[in-house]
């Protein structure tokens, strides 16, 4: 793997408050969904994933036909619709417009699809003020920080570190009460809520029949920024379409309860189109902003396309014992966990970050818990066959391939594969059944050492199976 | 119900019970005989190609797999002490040989009759009670593959009910992978490690004396950190309990 | 142009041409369970107050309106529009400000305000769910702006779900710009994973069932 990857990982592991806070908050989750499904709290629930998987099958393989269907609807509603193929013309749109209209502060609800094309970042130097008003957003942006998880941005942080941090950059004294340091943020984000000039948010849904964005949210920034400043710019990968406003009943439910266990989030806004007509506020703009940025690239592929029905509940974070060790800072991209490693390697190449299809023991836990049934799995695997296909065309990882070749040759001929057995267990110690704890240096090859790294070696057997077998 | 006195049962014990695990082939072979099958062993297996399979060499994977499906053509059962083996042949065989009809096929008509040693007991030979005895505190650990993939949870825990004298402790974290996942645990190993030392907590909570898995890879993971940690919990495969006398 | 270029990426990668129909999506799956109103008054309470939100039976118009001034009692208020709240005579009491239909002055009285009231389209029994859809009666910011946050509403208009809501609104894009669903008062666990109400939106709530 490469330096950078192993380097995040081992600072993750040898730190030990940090894997406190990420194990404790990914259990919270953990039980939370467990509970809002146990019982009779959504016995159908089985069922609703199937039928989840469907409805996004069916949109996502048609989804020529629904993008235009839902431009329609947000255009019949006085709203505009910009197609955005990468991060530099997303950025380009919000600063023409802004520039026109004269704007100087956007507040900003979360959007992973932002943190994707670097919002903030691209409108820094041009005179615009972008402010985060999640608070946990809101805290990583002040830190200079990338989210730690799709759900809970500040994972990682403790009130110590929000304390100081709010000192730093706000001149507040230092409070370490997480309450008082909510309402210090409510109060700050307040202000700007009401002053700025344009409202950026994503989009949890778009809906095609009805030319509507969905947002999700338990804070109420969401809302204020959708409904405070006098215009919207809803910027979303053009996979977050589903076909029929109705089929929300479907998404909502399996949503909440996957991603923190609630059967709704405290607010759910469903928004199409400026304020119309004697509606006495809301934005009198309303553009969508549609962003490939690499997704028609995922489409075009007939087994991975199902990367794309994700709708960002987290879940699969939550439950894989991979990132509940190294966490969402150790994955190279915006997205981390299961669906951070199958969509990665996607979006950016598979030389990006070589090792990351292979980062996961394939225990399942993700896909099991995935309310859309992506098979993370399967693609892993996948994956990880396309990273050998790319390493053989770049000519890397020959030791590796030229091993496997060998074992495969060995294992079609089982009189030298019984040999290269006795051959391996005679060079191992004697050992009187105890585990061994390190072998001779004619055995101490990379993978030998890696695995005595962390536990020991079983003896190897006096006999083999097949020999006890042939004396019986 | 009774199994079928007599009838013919290949066993494919893996190659890492073949190489590093024997007793628990030979445990399996036990129980099956003392049920009454004819149990044999094809010399020429070797393994199922999981290993080239997980690490995106599906062309060797192919070619070993390939050379399961000779060895086993005339078996008309093939009982495997491991949920991972069995899942790749039960599971993804069709997966590398969906561009080889002959293959295939091969892979369509050996498949059904490929089983997990506890799935066989249960749903073929019908029995959950083979007689075993063992007096000791265990706990089970899930296999990722064999629950998540065959569905295998249940059937262990009933087959362990049903050993006298045995008290079975259920963990926390059961279900959590051991962390093997076969070259996930030397290409990354510290997590791997972390992801065993999870489950060693786990399992000194119950106060179990031994640990019971029915795929020897988890149980060798396991066991190797448990000594590692120098705590005195021992390994045992289902198998080698079923055989306890 | 991008609109054009992606389109077409689209197409090629899914095979499809332009113009060509949709394959049939999969039936619209709502289920509506029975619920006797009394029960959906119940459920309805229940659900806000595990929220810790608060709710009131009133017995009457009047009965409702008691209610209210206690609640607002010592604060400014705004009330919304809402029919509902001027036959209860919740907008003629002494604190309460209303008749805004313009949003300058509707945003500068609800940034002030220790409380704003409405009513809502729908309730949800299911959820303890709040549906307001905006409109001349109900603007946007009277049930976010001010911390505590007051909804007045008919029995009769008490759904017993999601579900039931969808299926009486297939295209709530047809009635409004804004349809949103509040479920109990703001919060946050964002730090530490600790719950903290009212981070943006109103910390209090109360539901009035007339």
């Amino acid at each position: 793997m490469s330096a950078a990857f192993d380097e995040k990982i081992h600072e993750t592991l040898g730190d030990s408050k940090l894997q406190f806070a990420i194990y404790a908050s990914t259990a919270r989750l953990i039980a939370k969904r467990e509970h809002a499904l146990e019982g009779d709290n959504l016995p159908d629930y089985q069922e609703l994933r199937t039928h989840a998987n469907a409805l996004k099958k069916n949109t996502i393989d048609n989804l020529d036909y629904y993008l235009e269907q839902f431009e329609a609807n947000v255009v019949a509603h006085g709203g505009k619709v910009i197609y955005a193929k990468d991060a530099t013309e997303v950025a380009d749109f919000v600063l023409s417009l802004a520039k026109e209209r004269g704007s100087r502060l956007i507040v900003k609800s979360k959007s992973m699809t932002t943190e994707e094309v670097d919002f903030n970042k691209r409108l820094e130097h041009h005179n615009l003020e972008s402010v985060e008003t999640d608070l946990g957003e809101y805290l990583i942006q002040l830190a200079h920080d990338r989210p730690y998880h799709i759900v809970a941005p500040a994972l990682h942080m403790t009130r110590f570190q929000v304390a100081d941090l709010l000192t730093e950059k706000l001149g507040v004294p230092n409070e370490t009460v997480i309450e008082k340091q909510t309402m210090i943020a409510r109060s700050v984000l307040r202000e700007k809520f009401l002053t700025a000039d344009i409202g950026v948010s994503g989009a949890n849904f778009l809906i095609a029949d009805s030319g509507a964005i969905v947002l999700v949210e338990n804070e109420g920034n969401a809302r204020l920024t959708t409904s405070a400043p006098k215009i919207h710019i809803a910027v979303a990968g053009i996979e977050k379409l589903i076909s029929r406003a109705q089929d929300l009943g479907v998404f909502l439910k399996l949503l909440g309860r996957s991603a923190t266990g609630q059967a709704l989030t405290v607010y759910t806004s469903f928004l199409s189109g400026p304020r119309r007509g004697q509606e006495i506020d809301g934005p009198d703009e309303f553009y969508v902003v549609l962003l490939d940025n690499g997704r028609t690239k995922l489409l075009a592929d007939r087994e991975k396309r199902q990367s794309l029905y994700c709708i960002r509940c987290g879940a699969c974070l939550n439950h894989c014992p991979v990132y509940r060790k190294i966490g969402g800072h150790s994955f190279p991209w915006v997205y981390s966990g299961p669906i951070g490693a199958i969509i990665t390697p996607q979006f950016l190449g598979v030389q990006h970050e070589p090792a990351l299809p292979f980062a996961s023991s394939l225990c399942g836990a993700c896909a099991e818990v995935c309310p859309v049934k992506i098979d993370i799995p399967k693609i892993l695997l996948e994956l990880r066959a396309d990273v050998q296909k790319s390493n053989l065309r770049e000519g890397k990882g020959k030791m590796e391939r030229i091993t496997f070749r060998i074992w495969a040759w060995m294992m079609r001929h089982p009189r030298l594969y019984e040999f290269a057995g006795m051959a391996a267990a005679s060079f191992a110690p004697s050992s009187n059944g105890g585990w061994l704890r390190e072998v001779p240096a004619a055995m101490n090859l990379p993978p030998v050492r890696a695995w005595l790294s962390q536990r020991d070696l079983p003896p190897p057997p006096a006999k083999s199976f097949r020999q006890l077998w042939r004396e019986r | 119900m009774p199994p079928a006195t007599g009838q013919r049962v290949s066993i494919f014990v893996t190659c890492i019970v073949d190489q590093l695990f024997p007793s628990v082939g030979m445990a399996m072979a036990e129980v099956l005989e003392r049920l009454g099958y004819r149990v044999e062993f094809p010399e020429a297996q070797t393994c199922c190609g999981q290993p080239a399979f997980n690490s995106g060499y599906r062309g060797e994977a192919r070619q070993v797999a390939r050379h399961f499906l000779d060895v086993f053509r005339d078996a008309d059962y093939v009982v495997v002490p491991s949920g991972s083996c069995t899942s790749m042949i039960t599971h993804h065989f069709e997966e590398i040989f969906h561009q080889d009809p002959e293959y295939l096929a091969a892979t369509h008509m050996l498949a059904p009759k490929v089983f997990e040693f506890s799935r066989f007991l249960l749903d073929v030979a019908g029995v959950d009670d083979v007689g075993a005895r063992l007096e000791e505190v265990v706990t089970y650990h899930d296999s990722c593959h064999a629950l998540r993939e065959l569905g295998i949870h249940d059937g262990p825990r009933l087959l362990l009910s049903r050993v006298r004298g045995l008290e079975l402790r259920e963990m926390d974290a059961a279900s959590e992978c051991c962390g093997f996942g076969g070259t996930f645990s030397v290409k990354f190993a510290e997590v791997s490690g972390g992801m065993a030392r999870v489950k060693v907590d786990s399992i000194v909570r119950t106060g179990a004396t031994s640990v019971v898995s029915i795929d020897s890879s988890c149980l060798m993971q396991l066991q190797g950190a448990l000594s590692r940690a120098g705590v005195g919990v021992r390994t045992l495969h289902l198998a080698e309990v079923l055989a306890s006398r | 142009m991008s609109r054009d270029h992606i389109l077409h990426k689209v197409r090629t990668a899914l095979g499809r041409n332009a113009g060509q129909a949709p394959e049939p999506a999969p039936p619209v799956r709502l289920t509506i369970p029975t619920q006797e109103t009394s029960a959906r008054i119940d459920s309805l309470c229940a659900r806000v107050e595990a929220l810790a939100g608060k709710t009131y039976r009133a017995e009457s118009d009047a009965d409702a309106c008691r209610y209210v001034a206690a609640a607002i009692e010592g604060k400014s208020a705004v009330a919304s529009n809402a029919p509902l709240l001027a036959e209860c005579g919740i907008t003629a009491l002494p604190n309460v400000r209303s008749g805004f239909y313009e949003s300058a002055a509707l945003r500068e009285a609800c940034a002030s305000a220790g409380c704003g009231i409405t009513s809502a389209d729908y309730v949800l029994a299911d959820t303890g769910t709040l549906v307001m859809l905006a409109s001349p009666q109900e603007a946007r910011l009277i049930s976010l702006l001010p911390p505590v946050h007051i909804a007045v509403v008919a029995s009769a208009r008490i759904l017993t779900s999601l579900d039931e809501l969808l299926s009486l609104l297939p295209r709530p894009a047809e009635q409004t710009s804004s349809m949103v669903l509040i479920t109990g008062p703001s919060r946050t666990a964002d730090i530490e994973q600790i719950l903290v109400r009212g981070v943006h939106g109103p910390g209090e709530i109360h539901v009035v069932v007339v």
